[in-house]
């Protein structure tokens, strides 16, 4: 029967998160299974969560050996990176 | 017996009896996370039992706490339904079985929420988040499996049949419930049928299953305290380390 279910993906946003978060996988036969289960295996029910349940086989990612091409140019050119601002005080979760 | 305390009896005594049955399919669901479902919905109830005992107990003033009610009686004393204590079989009628329960507990814990008893309504409360999963759950299961390959179906429509003459006994009001209803605090019987048929109906359309007569004979005897031959076991398995040492403390 598992054999028939795909994998999806799960991420969630806790009470005070800002963001979704990848928590983990699961297995379902379709997106309503899998949010109903994502339920039970990754939130524990915390009120206040927002679930996304992704088909596994829709994501697309990077592959490791593009590694240097994607992320390393940045590094020594440190004008590129945004530390240099001071925030004010009321700007929160920038 | 104080007709509130018989009353709160039996809503811990439902919700223990089927947690105690899921509780037996851990590690032998259909899949992984159907075993974690059932597992964790056999503890929302037990946890939904802990609250009806503790609040029986406290009424009762004889000093048994959730522990002395749930390890100290035998099956004469417990007054659960008897749809809870049939046994898990396979999966459609384990789900079937819930499917029956979780729409009657739903519309019950909703009208428990307005009770004129602050404690109960309470209580209520917090399961009512619980048990609308349930209900989500189990609905869109039956769904599923009953328009869902010819065999599912057929093993649907078999649980359906099977488990019908169980559905009716919540509705079957004896002097407590009905004590309670003039006490503003249990929902009418008629009130929670109609709700419960039409909820079920729904889900049986869209699962192509054939619904029994509403009408139909049901069996009874649970609330009282009468009950089927599977009862005794479920109790035997449950209370066995209590009844061996009698009061010990884990």
């Amino acid at each position: 029967m598992s054999k028939e279910w795909p994998l999806w993906e799960v991420f969630i946003r806790s009470q005070h998160g800002l963001a979704h978060k990848h928590v983990g996988s699961l297995h379902a036969s379709d997106a309503e299974m899998a949010v109903n289960n994502a339920r039970d295996v990754y939130t524990r029910r915390n009120e206040g969560v927002s679930i996304w349940v992704v088909r596994a086989a829709d994501i697309v990612a990077s592959s490791p050996a593009d590694k240097g091409a994607l992320f390393e140019p940045s590094n020594s050119k440190v004008y590129r990176h945004p530390t240099f601002f001071p925030m004010p005080e009321e700007v929160k979760n920038l | 017996m104080d007709d509130k305390v018989n009353y709160l009896l039996r809503l811990g005594d439902n919700a223990l009896i089927l947690s105690q049955q899921l509780s037996q399919w851990c590690g032998k669901g259909p899949a992984l996370e159907e075993d974690m479902a059932l597992t964790n919905v056999s503890l929302d109830l037990l946890g939904q039992t802990r609250l009806w005992y503790e609040y029986a107990g406290e009424l009762e003033g004889a000093g048994r706490d959730e522990d002395k009610i749930a390890f100290h009686r035998d099956a004469h004393e417990f007054k659960n339904c008897l749809l809870l204590e049939q046994p898990n079989g396979n999966y459609a009628d384990t789900m079937t079985r819930q499917f029956f329960f979780d729409t009657w507990h739903y519309f019950l814990v909703r009208g428990l929420c307005g009770a004129a008893d602050q404690r109960i309504a309470d209580i209520a409360e917090k399961s009512l988040k619980e048990v609308t999963y349930h209900l989500r759950r189990s609905g869109d299961l039956i769904v599923r499996l009953g328009d869902g390959s010819a065999v599912s179906h057929a093993k649907t429509q078999a649980a359906v049949d099977d488990l019908w003459m169980y559905s009716g006994e919540v509705f079957a009001y004896d002097a407590v419930d009905q004590a309670m209803v003039d006490a503003g605090i249990a929902p009418p019987a008629d009130e929670l049928r109609a709700h419960w048929l039409e909820h079920v109906g729904e889900i049986f359309a869209e699962a192509t299953l054939a619904m029994p007569a509403p009408d139909a004979w049901m069996q009874k005897g649970g609330k009282q305290g009468v009950h089927s031959e599977h009862l005794g076991y479920i109790l035997a398995e449950m209370q066995f380390l209590q009844r061996a040492y009698p009061g010990a403390e884990w």
